[in-house]
């Protein structure tokens, strides 16, 4: 019922519409004044109810001199590792090769491919093995990276890797169909990606 | 828009980006160490059962864990 009435409120269409790409966003508002003005109108005696905008943390707009530390948020399906992290640089695995990251960095969408992940925050180094994913960069020194699953490289097992690595040779050379080939190859990135994390 | 670089090896042999990832993901799992590798097992797994209907009444379910 209540779904409706947002329908006859009749919003005005939001310059959301417009917007070409996430990346470039000014920052957003954190309540939605019109919407709560027209519920007040229509339904006086009822509070409005909260939408997701009000829940959101609008993102900080884009300074006009680049800042001096970039914030990380990096992200699992079931952990967030680091939340608005500032740190000096990261270096990701972008599909297109090794991907540095800067304060000031312009905004870019990169997707991922199986390998290191490494955040600077002075003279620190931590190393993170990433099996994929995606990371988007702000204009405001924000950048996103969201993997499907991610480890300190302490956590992985040289030998495991090792063999994984000529199972799936084996497996290409035998493959017939397409789908296996490409199963095959996968497996062998996966695993000379894990290799030379560990090694390198 | 910018035209897209080579079509990815997988796209062309018909697979979608989620299964490759999926895939890429249950890799990395299996060559964790020992502890590690449980806990990230456990974490994956999905019950469901499946139940086929004729006439329109289910069959016994089966359940795959």
């Amino acid at each position: 019922m209540l779904r409706r009435a947002s329908g006859l409120l009749a919003r005005p269409i939001l310059a959301a519409r417009a917007r070409p790409f996430s990346t470039d966003l000014p920052a957003a508002q954190t309540a939605d004044a019109t919407f709560v003005e027209a519920w007040k109108k229509v339904i006086p005696n009822m509070d409005p109810p909260k939408t997701p905008l009000s829940f959101m943390q609008p993102r900080p707009p884009t300074p006009s001199s680049i800042p001096s530390k970039l914030t990380v948020n990096f992200v699992l399906p079931y952990a967030s590792e680091l939340a608005t992290k500032e740190v000096d640089m990261v270096i990701v695995p972008a599909t297109t090769g090794q991907m540095g990251i800067l304060p000031g960095h312009v905004a870019t969408i990169a997707e991922l491919k199986p390998g290191v992940l490494s955040v600077h925050e002075g003279s620190d180094v931590t190393k993170y093995f990433i099996s994929s994913g995606f990371v988007f960069i702000h204009a405001n020194s924000f950048a996103d990276i969201i993997a499907v699953e991610a480890m300190p490289l302490d956590q992985i097992d040289a030998s495991l890797v090792q063999k994984g690595l000529a199972d799936f040779t084996q497996k290409l050379s035998s493959a017939t169909t397409d789908l296996e080939k490409a199963e095959g190859q996968i497996g062998i990135d996966v695993h000379s990606a894990l290799n030379s994390a560990l090694t390198g | 828009m910018a035209s897209n670089a080579a079509v990815p090896f997988w796209r062309t042999a018909g697979m979608t980006y989620i299964t490759y990832s999926n895939i890429c993901a249950n890799l990395v799992r299996n060559c964790l160490k020992e502890p590690y590798k449980t806990e990230a097992l456990s974490r994956e797994k999905v019950h469901f059962s499946i139940s086929k209907w004729t006439n329109g009444k289910p069959e016994k379910p089966t359940s795959d864990v």
